[in-house]
């Protein structure tokens, strides 16, 4: 009787997560050389990027008032950040292929919630290279651009890949969610996801003054990475984007959350399945 | 809506790239490395413009039907293999370019301005050097592709593909403002005759009379990469085993 109450108690939250993020990391270290290569090929993209902001900067001396460290540190931050969300919140605007299939129903019927599903399943290892980069780059620059630790400074210098990567999750799930209305427009999503990447990782000073505005009231990609950086180096902010805002990441990404979670469960009751 | 959908995304990045090169050319006081605003503009929306018809991203479906055989199908049919996939590339461009090239092209024209060029010999020379730019693209990717003949798994092959493609073909930014290292090696490949080519042609920015040069660029890696496509292709037929029947 001892074996049989064992196995009808329900399995853990905690235990669940670990198995499902578990299973699928052992499948994705199996096939070891396809995985190098997808490895290798994230820290290229990340390369190619960064040159585009270091070619200019060896034509002229500031970009957006920011010298080439200090670039480097918005952008090292920014891919650290969208790394992380990427990984696990990436492959969630592929869900519109899911519902036009009406493939999500298979994952509706198990007893765990679907975010957690979507985000296990798709948990792609290969993003670690853009993330290493990030992380590299970050650091390095931080000790080249002149970084003077203080308790408030090093704790923000912690904060903020994760603040940014809980904001790119939140807009990954957004963009998620939207797929319910628009079914055929993951493109859509991607100009607010990979767009506020390359807004994040950009000195937010070099976008006039609307799209400052959209791109940090609206998509608060400038948050991520580039007033955070202000902070840490103590440099003076633009317009709409003060000093002081760099620690405004955390904050914004649980109010980012508060409405992904709610177009997302509004998504998924909408959701009426499209396969027999 | 798939349509609309990508070109609201792909006006969304014109406005971002066109930010930074604004924002560089502005502190390098109104000119870069023979840019202005509107110059920067022009070559922003037009590789936007560009973007989809060229394909830039790489296609999958060749080497998909290697790996699960139905290129067999393909190979039997009487007509030949690179014809076949070339004027269905070619029918594609010509929706792309109408349906997600022509409206951020007009959302630049109304919000930031192009540069046209004067000399209407320009337009008639663009227009060819775009159609061996999608070939030359056709063909390079068409290579990637028919590399499943020998690798099983080839998506880590497209990723350094396109990421290589993206900066030497001189789409993030002009090839010109490239450190003289860089510009060698991407003069020394065929991915500045994909985007930078027709840009610099349709724009007026090369005179017709050198952009005649490039055009002929342009000829010599259609002639090398048609060559080298279907020398693989018949070395590939060679040694395919498709299971089943």
């Amino acid at each position: 009787m001892a074996e049989h109450s064992d196995a009808d108690r329900p399995v853990s939250t905690a235990r669940m997560v670990a198995m499902l993020y578990g299973s699928r990391i052992r499948s994705q270290a199996t096939f070891r050389t396809s995985f190098l290569a997808d490895l290798l090929g994230q820290v290229l993209i990340v390369g190619t990027e960064f040159l585009e902001l270091w070619v200019i900067l060896s034509q002229v001396q500031t970009l957006g008032g920011m010298t080439l460290p200090q670039v480097a540190v918005v952008y090292g931050l920014g891919a650290l950040a969208f790394g992380i969300g990427d990984m696990f919140f990436g492959e969630i605007d592929g869900l519109s292929a899911q519902i036009r299939s009406g493939r999500l129903e298979t994952l509706l019927i198990r007893p765990v919630p679907l975010l957690l599903q979507i985000s296990s399943l798709d948990l792609s290892l290969r993003r670690l290279g853009r993330i290493a980069v990030g992380l590299a780059m970050y650091v390095t620059a931080l000790g080249i651009a002149g970084f003077s630790p203080t308790p408030a400074t090093l704790l923000l210098a912690v904060l903020a890949p994760l603040a940014g990567a809980l904001l790119f999750g939140a807009l990954f799930t957004l963009a998620g969610a939207m797929q319910f209305w628009l079914v055929d427009g993951r493109e859509f999503a991607n100009a607010f996801t990979y767009g506020g990447n390359y807004v994040a990782t950009t000195p937010g000073a070099v976008f006039a003054l609307p799209m400052r505005a959209f791109f940090t009231f609206v998509i608060p990609a400038t948050l991520i990475a580039y007033a955070p950086t202000l902070a840490l180096l103590d440099l003076p902010g633009p317009a709409l984007v003060p000093t002081w805002a760099g620690w405004l990441g955390l904050p914004a990404a649980v109010l980012a959350w508060v409405i992904a979670l709610m177009l997302w469960r509004a998504g998924v009751r909408r959701y009426t399945g499209a396969g027999g | 809506m798939a349509t609309a959908a990508g070109v609201f995304t792909n006006t969304v990045f014109g406005f971002i790239r066109a930010s930074i090169m604004f924002a560089a050319i502005g502190t390098a006081g109104g000119e870069l490395g023979g840019y202005t605003m509107l110059h920067a503009a022009t070559y922003v929306w037009l590789g936007q413009a560009l973007l989809a018809p060229i394909e830039a991203f790489g296609t999958r479906e060749v080497s998909q039907r290697v790996h699960q055989g139905d290129i067999a199908v393909d190979l039997l049919r009487p007509t030949s293999f690179l014809g076949l996939y070339y004027s269905q590339k070619l029918g594609r461009a010509g929706f792309l370019i109408l349906g997600r090239g022509v409206p951020p092209l007009a959302v630049g024209a109304l919000v930031t301005g192009l540069a046209l060029p004067e000399d209407p010999l320009s337009y008639l020379l663009g227009a060819l050097s775009l159609l061996l730019a999608i070939t030359v693209a056709f063909l390079a990717d068409m290579m990637v592709n028919l590399a499943a003949f020998w690798l099983v798994e080839t998506r880590g092959l497209t990723v350094v593909y396109t990421a290589t493609m993206n900066l030497l073909s001189g789409f993030l930014i002009p090839i010109v403002w490239f450190p003289d290292w860089l510009l060698a090696i991407a003069r020394a490949t065929p991915f500045p005759s994909m985007i930078q080519t027709p840009i610099d042609t349709l724009s007026g920015r090369v005179p017709p009379g050198e952009a005649l040069g490039l055009l002929g660029v342009q000829l010599g890696w259609t002639a090398l990469l048609g060559l080298a496509a279907w020398a693989m292709l018949r070395a590939g037929t060679r040694s395919l085993e498709v299971q089943g029947g």
